[in-house]
């Protein structure tokens, strides 16, 4: 029997793979990487593309798609973190400047929303008169 | 006593309140079951990246320590990360947590604390928050039933932004720890810097290969770590949210079928007396004859 490893791909939101196999292959920052068992400990970025996984006594490869992630290596151990977002440091940036903005809306707005429910129970307050009124000028007062 | 018809109207209304109640907490229910299947199907990646951070911390990087792994005493710049519900109608669930915060934004303010950033995840929290007048950073609401990572990020790099940047010290993350079905506890953790055991002392026996470079690989794990530490304490709040609804509508259906019984016996009771008046009347009517 071959030499296996043993694979864990894991996603913040499951856990996609847990095994044995005997070669991992997948995109790593600096380039494709072939992964065997007793491989140095190694850690490096990876980037958006298929994780082929050689199972044993299996003729094809196991394929998973990450969208970018983290790989680690340890001699008997293989694990892929996996993205479920992609991701980039623009990217973030981004999503970090829109959620300033809509804090930064909020405090200028705060007035009207920090006074909404004041407003709504205010509002069926006017209401409930309105409607007394109304009930009132019917009866013919 | 109120009259028979105005007791069958209450009946009625009281009636109409349990349906929905009942109704609520069977939607409770299996969104809770999902909810709990979440939250465990998270765990596998924040353990990993736990132990990949511990084996970092054991590994001789003998050039850069990652600022998340910074000691910190008293800290005077204090961020606190809040998880709440969007929705309410979860018994205490929300308000405990606000308390607890509270006491704990005081506790703060008396050991020197002079400035209190807050992340709000979850309607409630913020709206809470913001009646306090509290500073509120960042944001996210309406994350509806799953907890999706990529809505976390923004506001989340806010607040490790403003950490990284030193407008804050210390980053805290308040939730609602869920125990079991029943119990569900609010708890106030620090999320920055990272602390606990996993970060022992390097042992420099044995170091990665890091591609493309140490810093850039490092700065990467442990600004998942903490996106994932979030994301998993966000999918645990929902378990809690959604058990905390289930019990606080199974409680509120149960009552609703309580007060039905009790205007039921209130109703046949006047009911009965009433034919028993009329009996009497006709007898005492025929007797006068």
């Amino acid at each position: 029997m071959a030499m296996t490893v043993h694979v864990d791909v894991v996603s913040t939101e499951e856990q996609i793979f847990s095994g044995l196999a005997e070669a991992v292959a997948l995109p790593g920052e600096a380039g494709e990487l072939g992964i065997l068992p007793g491989h140095t400990p190694l850690l490096t970025r990876i980037r958006p593309g298929a994780v082929r996984l050689k199972l044993p006594n299996q003729e094809h490869d196991e394929l998973i798609f990450v969208a970018g992630g983290v790989l680690e290596v340890q001699p008997g151990l293989v694990t892929v973190l996996a993205d479920t977002a992609i991701r980039g440091r623009d990217l973030d940036e981004a999503k970090a400047m829109e959620a300033k903005r809509q804090a930064e809306e909020a405090l200028s707005n705060q007035e009207s929303k920090l006074d909404y429910a004041r407003a709504q129970a205010e509002l069926a307050e006017a209401a409930a008169q309105l409607a007394t009124i109304e009930r009132m000028k019917k009866r013919g007062h | 006593m109120a009259g028979g018809k105005e007791i069958r109207n209450k009946i009625k209304s009281v009636q109409n309140t349990r349906k929905i109640t009942k109704a609520m907490e069977m939607v409770s229910v299996s969104k809770m079951r999902r909810a709990q299947e979440r939250m465990r199907s998270g765990r596998p990646y924040t353990q990993k990246i736990r132990q990949l951070a511990a084996n970092l911390a054991l590994a001789n990087v003998t050039d850069y320590r990652h600022p998340f792994l910074a000691k910190v005493e008293n800290p005077k710049k204090v961020g606190l990360v809040l998880i709440s519900t969007d929705k309410g109608l979860c018994g205490g669930l929300n308000t405990n947590l606000f308390r607890m915060a509270v006491n704990r934004l005081k506790e703060w303010e008396e050991a020197g604390a002079t400035d209190i950033r807050v992340t709000c995840i979850g309607n409630k929290g913020l709206g809470f928050m913001q009646r306090m007048g509290a500073r509120v950073i960042s944001h996210v609401t309406q994350l509806g039933d799953t907890p999706h990572l990529e809505r976390l990020i923004g506001p989340v790099k806010v607040m490790i932004d403003a950490y990284l940047g030193g407008q804050v010290e210390a980053v805290y993350i308040a939730f609602n720890q869920f125990v079991n079905t029943m119990k569900q506890e609010p708890q106030i953790v620090q999320l920055l810097p990272l602390t606990g055991e996993s970060m022992g002392t390097p042992d420099s026996s044995w170091d990665y290969i890091y591609e493309p470079d140490a810093q850039a690989v490092i700065d990467e794990v442990m600004l998942r770590l903490v996106e994932a530490t979030v994301y998993q304490t966000v999918a645990e709040n929902m378990a809690s949210e959604q058990s905390a609804r289930m019990v606080a509508m199974k409680a509120a259906s149960d009552n609703a079928g309580n007060v039905i019984k009790q205007l039921q016996l209130v109703y046949n009771k006047t009911r009965q007396a009433a034919i028993t008046r009329e009996i009497s009347e006709i007898v005492g009517g025929a007797a006068a004859v």
